[in-house]
């Protein structure tokens, strides 16, 4: 069993009336399983309102399931024993960089998940720069968030979770509200982490270019797991990634495209290097 | 102008007053406002004036700065020195019309007034331009945490001023935007009376109050994912702790107090 | 007629140690019905140079022209100004405060103080053009979809009529699909209603398809001004500035690098499409 391991796994949000009775309920997730390694970097794809957001609340006891059951590292976050330690494993990360720093000053807000769980305090302080170093912020550890670019904040946020030194990190549409360059300078850290701190990375996402160095993909759509694959499987895909109201890159796109037209291509290509290269050797040959 | 409010805000730098205790600090504001409201004599004002000039060079913090802060309170500036410049009676008076009197006494008290306004404005700043809200809340939550005993939720009351400080600033950028998007579509904040100006307000502050909203909801659930779990076994990454100049400053505080203690009983 | 900056600055907090030049004497003009990108990194100048088109931000130096008549002279009405120049700010859906839907967008017409009849004849009209059907009129703002709500605050900025639309980031959090509702409901209603259309982006792929004119602006300067395709072309100098020409632009130029027959003047897919195509069946 994996890290991260759901089965059947579903959620109902239920509507209320204005006294509050239950009228009606919204099925967000539907019958989800999933198995993620420790070590892995997956990323979940989806477009707006396709359950991910919800099904990665999961990953942290944010949610509990309607039905079914998810388990972080064994532990099933149904029960009321296991929350802490479910929270401790797998950190999260959150869309609005603003609305999740509690901090005024960077290294203090890093503190705050080590403070919460009773570390003494100069394990903060080691954990604190450990965290900051990290992400590439010790320069800013004095810094007010709010002089911080987008990318700083998330930055500073991944750290925040990182003091409390989870298996995993669960990050929920980190760019949705960034910049190209936030984009990248979030992502670059990630897959940092992933590579060398060996963090288990959970990245929900609806931008494509995010996900081309992932190791798996999962793709949403109405609650279920509608595609599953590495990237260039996923991608090779292009009309069916259409149709889940999903992009895929310039360079996927042209070469699926050429290859309707009769071109004989690979599948899913991802780089304009092999672009290139095919092209040419029809080209040249 | 919204940007000018400076109260409340962390003025980022390193002095000694930054590095205070802020129990030290809480209680220097605390002397501060008490010893405002001993002055009464030039001597005094001018003693008071000494000391703040002091505590501001200290600060590091640009007195420009610190100015801009007053503009906030400019009305109820301007109102307090009116009443006191027409509506005090004494024995010099200058020039009178109806039931308005300038006096002498008048134009003193008058001064008296503005100088004790500016300098509780200013000194107050001070005490939150040199700490930041986490640490004022510390401050607060241990300097007061013996009211946990009659259950009073001071770790749950300080959390929240914390927050609260922390989203002035986004807040106020916040009703700055939302107030030109609405200028925007041609709405106008400056003309008609008084309750058509109130109701002007109402596509600003709908927007602000269900943005705030949904900030709150957003931070609950990003504090809870790092395990917040109220005041309980939490520790700290910075606990307080009294140092010399901790000491030092509690000194300073007395002799200052003493001071003008003395000259209001002798003078 | 047109809208026409002559040497523009802004700076913030002048005279402070924190002062920041936003703008840095800009000049350029914006031509009716010209569909225009306007392209830079976040901190660049451009929704500081957007929201002096519509006298939201007075410029500390230079002058702005509104249809040959300065912004800034005596008289001028800000409020004309704010109804023929149409600005939807980023994440716009933040600003809807009524009840519903229909209410809303009467907002921008009631300020310009038209009678009832022009009232509700412009937000119906509005609401058509994004898309938006009689059904949600009365629906509460807040109950909508992100992608509806965004389309009712760009539907409560078009019932004023504004003959020039700016929008700031009108993509900014949508998923791919929403994002091309959105623009391709821009691009119909420039070619349509004949109106100017400012489009603020991160994105040179968003902006290729559609856009006359590009505008990149760095430092609060427009450093390159002119068609998506040479704008594109100076590809290596954009990614100095932070930026990015569309991924098409650079498999076209490494094509070139290894000798294949193919045009730099490619901007989208299609037109590499039917290109390399062309390129291989020559050769066959």
């Amino acid at each position: 069993m994996g890290i991260i391991k759901a089965i059947k796994l579903t959620y109902d949000y239920i509507k209320r009336d204005e006294e509050g009775n239950p009228a009606g309920a919204k099925r967000a997730v539907d019958h989800v399983d999933i198995d993620i390694e420790s070590g892995e970097f997956v990323a979940v794809l989806g477009h707006n309102g396709s359950g991910k957001s919800t099904l990665a609340k999961h990953m942290n006891a944010l949610l509990l399931p309607t039905e079914g059951t998810i388990f972080i590292e064994n532990k099933d976050t149904s029960d009321e024993d296991n929350l802490w330690d479910v929270r401790r494993t797998a950190g999260m990360v959150f869309q609005n960089p603003d609305n999740q720093i509690i901090g005024t000053v960077v290294e203090e807000d890093v503190g705050f998940g080590p403070e919460n769980i009773g570390v003494p305090t100069e394990e903060i302080w080691r954990r604190v720069e450990e965290s900051l170093e990290a992400v590439g912020m010790t320069a800013y550890r004095y810094h007010s968030p709010n002089k911080l670019s987008g990318g700083q904040k998330q930055r500073v946020a991944i750290a925040g979770v990182m003091a409390m030194r989870p298996k995993c990190i669960v990050l929920d549409e980190p760019t949705a509200m960034l910049d190209p360059n936030g984009r990248k300078e979030v992502l670059r850290t990630v897959r940092e982490l992933n590579r060398r701190e060996h963090i288990t990375v959970v990245l929900i996402t609806h931008y494509m270019e995010e996900v081309i160095e992932a190791d798996r993909v999962f793709v949403m759509d109405d609650g279920r797991i509608v595609m599953e694959g590495t990237p260039e499987e996923v991608f090779g895909r292009t009309e069916e990634m259409k149709s889940y109201r999903l992009d895929v890159p310039q360079v996927t796109e042209l070469s699926w495209e050429l290859k309707q037209d009769g071109l004989p291509l690979s599948d899913g290509i991802l780089t304009i290097d092999k672009f290139v290269d095919e092209i040419m050797a029809l080209y040249e040959g | 102008m919204i940007r000018d409010i400076t109260i409340g805000q962390y003025y980022q730098t390193d002095s000694v007053l930054h590095r205070l205790d802020p129990r030290t600090k809480l209680m220097g504001t605390l002397v501060f406002i008490v010893s405002m409201f001993l002055a009464d004599t030039w001597i005094g004002y001018a003693l008071s004036a000494v000391y703040l000039a002091a505590v501001i060079r200290l600060s590091h913090v640009p007195v420009s700065f610190i100015v801009r802060g007053l503009k906030a309170v400019m009305i109820l500036l301007l109102i307090s020195v009116s009443f006191n410049l027409f509506l005090t009676n004494g024995e010099h008076e200058i020039v009178s019309f109806w039931i308005f009197h300038i006096t002498w006494e008048g134009i003193q008290q008058a001064l008296f007034m503005a100088l004790r306004l500016i300098f509780l404005i200013m000194g107050s700043s001070l005490m939150t331009l040199t700490t930041t809200p986490n640490q004022l809340t510390d401050g607060l939550e241990t300097g007061l945490g013996w009211m946990k005993k009659i259950h009073v939720p001071i770790h749950e009351i300080s959390m929240m001023m914390s927050i609260a400080l922390r989203f002035i600033p986004i807040l106020v950028d916040e009703t700055d935007k939302i107030m030109k998007a609405q200028m925007a579509r041609g709405a106008d904040f400056e003309s008609g009376n008084l309750i058509e100006r109130a109701k002007s307000l109402v596509p600003i502050l709908v927007p602000l109050f269900i943005s705030s909203f949904r900030r709150a909801t957003d931070l609950a659930m990003a504090m809870e994912a790092r395990c917040y779990h109220g005041g309980e076994n939490r520790t700290r990454m910075k606990p307080l702790r009294y140092e010399s100049r901790d000491r030092l400053a509690y000194l300073v505080m007395a002799i200052y107090l003493a001071a003008m203690i003395a000259l209001r009983s002798v003078l | 007629m047109a809208i026409e900056l002559k040497e523009v600055s802004y700076v913030y907090g002048a005279g402070t140690p924190m002062e920041v030049r936003a703008l840095d004497h800009v000049s350029l003009t914006i031509p009716d019905g010209q569909f225009i990108g306007l392209i830079g990194h976040t901190g660049s100048g451009k929704s500081t140079l957007i929201q002096h088109l519509n006298g939201l931000i007075k410029a500390t130096e230079g002058d702005i022209l509104y249809n040959g008549r300065s912004i800034y002279e005596e008289g001028f009405s800000m409020k004309e100004l704010r109804s023929k120049v149409g600005l939807v700010f980023q994440y716009p859906e933040h600003q809807l405060f009524e009840t519903d839907v229909f209410a809303d967008v009467c907002f921008g017409p009631k300020n310009l103080g038209l009678d009832k009849e022009e009232i509700r004849a412009r937000a119906r009209e509005a609401l058509d053009i994004v898309g938006m059907d009689p059904s949600y009129d009365e629906a509460s703002p807040f109950e909508l979809s992100g992608g509806q709500k965004r389309r009712v605050a760009i539907a409560g900025v078009l019932a004023m009529k504004p003959e020039v639309l700016i929008l700031d980031e009108p993509t900014a959090g949508l998923d791919p699909k929403g994002r091309d509702e959105i623009l391709d409901q821009v691009a119909l209603l420039h070619r349509e209603q004949k109106i100017t259309v400012v489009l603020v982006s991160h994105s040179m792929e968003d902006v290729a398809k559609y856009v006359d004119r590009i505008i990149v602006m760095n430092h609060g300067q427009a450093v390159f001004d002119g068609v998506p395709k040479e704008v594109f072309k100076q590809y290596k100098e954009l990614e100095k500035i932070g930026l990015a020409a569309p991924q098409v632009t650079y498999i076209v130029h490494r094509l070139r690098e290894r000798g294949f027959p193919i045009s730099d003047d490619i901007t989208t897919v299609e037109e590499a499409r039917r290109a390399i195509l062309e390129g291989i069946r020559n050769k066959r």
